[in-house]
């Protein structure tokens, strides 16, 4: 019986492995400073980058953090501080269903309330379509790291004079942080990756743009291109892509374990 | 008394306690009674520091502490004493308004504080905690502070401007020395709060309390999760404190009772049954269900 957890465990792993072996092998061919610093090339012409679409895509991630966290965190924040009243419930479970909503229906809906009206596609549509998906996600995240400090923590703030508001934000949400941050940073990556809601709200685009009022390129949009053009050389070029976006992931998750990880190690023990 | 602390939202219309002027009787230690320690300055008469008159505390309907009516003199160590579910706990968290952060807990009747109503309108919960300072049962450093900040934690949120740097330090180091933890983390006051060992923690806690300079120390058994060692310096602690602050401490322990405190309050189902100098108490309880129980027949 213990053994076949261990082989369960090695089964969790194994195409995680997979993936980036495949990925290095498949993609690091095409990684280069070129593709780093360059825009893509038309078709026939070799080398070119995606400069466009790494910009784009940190852009887009940085306008869904900048809607999803502050709303997210917040959320969790009262979910966990008023748990079993009725709105927290009804609140709890609406954020559940939220975050089962398939991305393309969020993508429709940022089409119709944000890109219609505007008459055009834009980044900040497709920054706020994946804002909106990261929120139930950071909701829950924050709301169960916060319930796991002690209310023994709570109460000494209170019994030193804490304002309720201040025990909340200095102590629990403080303690609760490293927590929030890994939270928010699964959020991050989950949305970095989505297709689907960018398809028709940031729409992608060839050419060199950082205007948040016009369409971007995101590396999944080009990705998606380039895998299903006919084209050997971008098939690599689509492997490096998928490489990078990996990339990116990554680096933002270990450079802000590293800026909270706490002065004196682990935080909550 | 009051003047002196720069906080006052605890508005100010004196109610007379009728037992102001009791006269406080020496105790003679029991059990607990280092011979080197100087005797006590203010030994003959003591005033009221702390008192609740017809007080009770409920959960939603229940009432958990019933009608209770005891003074608290000024620098004396008032232990509550009680089997498990009697109250006891609850009685101490009305003392510093914690009771009511339960959701559904109310209280009846009055507390006064040095004759101040600490339940009366336009007082904050948050003024009367600043006096009344609490440590619990558990050891609560803030795991995110080093041993200093944790110290000065409460001087944050008090009225008023931050002490500077140099001050805080001050305060530190004499809360730290104060609650006899100085010495051991002298030297690392930037590190961790929770690296330090479960005595030490629970010294940090009562010097986190003691910076804010309360006029009383509300200790909700201070060691039960203390071993026996950490017990001992707590209970020292305890002694000496009462030279400056009015305690109020409760405890399972009738011998800590006995060894730490100048009168002690007998609680049973949410009433309180008997309070009498210590040393009485023990030796001659009046009521039989305080005698009962301190002869182990129950709780």
């Amino acid at each position: 019986m213990v053994s076949l957890t261990y082989i369960a465990a090695a089964l969790a792993t194994l195409p995680l492995i997979f993936i980036l072996v495949h990925l290095v092998r498949a993609g690091a061919a095409s990684i280069n400073p070129a593709f780093f610093m360059q825009m893509p090339k038309p078709v026939g012409e070799s080398g070119g980058g995606m400069a466009n679409a790494i910009v784009g895509t940190l852009i887009l991630i940085s306008i869904a953090a900048t809607v999803g966290l502050p709303i997210g965190i917040g959320a969790g924040l009262y979910l966990a501080e008023h748990k079993g009243k009725r709105l927290a419930n009804t609140v709890r479970f609406l954020s559940d269903v939220l975050n089962g909503l398939p991305s393309i229906v969020m993508g429709i809906f940022a089409w119709q309330f944000l890109v219609r009206p505007a008459g055009h596609f834009s980044a900040l549509a497709g920054g706020i379509a994946l804002g909106v998906m990261m929120i139930p996600l950071v909701t829950r995240t924050t709301e169960e790291m916060i319930r796991i400090v002690p209310n023994s923590l709570r109460e000494a703030a209170l019994a030193l004079g804490y304002q309720r508001w201040r025990t909340s934000l200095s102590i629990i949400l403080r303690t609760a942080l490293p927590g929030i941050v890994t939270g928010a940073l699964v959020a991050v990556a989950r949305v970095a990756g989505e297709t689907a809601p960018l398809l028709f709200t940031a729409f992608g685009n060839q050419f060199w743009s950082a205007a948040i009022q016009r369409p971007i390129a995101a590396l999944p949009l080009q990705i998606f291109t380039y895998a299903i053009s006919p084209y050997d050389a971008w098939h690599s070029q689509a492997w490096a892509g998928a490489l990078v976006l990996i990339g990116i992931v990554l680096v933002i998750s270990i450079a802000a374990r590293l800026a909270t990880r706490s002065r004196f190690g682990s935080a909550v023990d | 008394m009051l003047n002196e602390s720069p906080v006052d939202s605890l508005s100010l219309q004196p109610e007379s306690v009728d037992d102001a002027a009791r006269r406080a009787t020496v105790v003679p230690r029991l059990l607990f009674q280092p011979a080197a320690r100087a005797t006590r300055a203010a030994e003959s008469v003591a005033t009221v520091c702390l008192a609740a008159q017809r007080l009770s505390a409920f959960f939603g309907d229940i009432a958990a502490v019933r009608d209770v009516d005891l003074s608290m003199e000024t620098c004396r160590v008032t232990a509550i004493i009680g089997p498990s579910g009697c109250g006891k706990s609850t009685l101490l968290r009305s003392f510093n308004r914690m009771h009511e952060t339960v959701s559904g807990a109310r209280v009846t009747g009055s507390v006064l504080l040095d004759g101040i109503p600490i339940y009366g309108d336009g007082t904050s919960a948050i003024a009367v905690r600043r006096h009344i300072g609490m440590v619990f049962q558990r050891p609560t450093p803030f795991p995110t502070m080093s041993i200093r900040d944790n110290v000065a934690a409460g001087l944050r949120v008090r009225e008023g401007k931050m002490p500077s740097r140099r001050d805080t330090d001050d305060i530190v180091e004499d809360a730290l020395q104060r609650a006899g933890l100085w010495a051991e983390v002298k030297d690392r006051l930037r590190t961790s709060a929770v690296a330090i060992s479960g005595g030490q923690q629970q010294r940090l806690c009562i010097a986190r309390a003691l910076a804010t300079k309360p006029r009383v120390l509300l200790l909700d058994e201070p060691t039960a999760s203390l071993d026996p060692a950490s017990t001992q310096k707590v209970e020292e602690l305890v002694y000496d404190l009462r030279s400056t602050m009015t305690i109020v401490m409760v405890t399972h322990n009738m011998q800590q009772a006995a060894r730490v405190s100048d009168r002690t309050a007998f609680m049973l189902n949410g009433s309180l049954i008997e309070v009498a100098p210590t040393n009485a108490l023990f030796t001659t309880p009046q009521d039989a269900r305080t005698e009962a129980y301190i002869t182990g027949r129950f709780g």
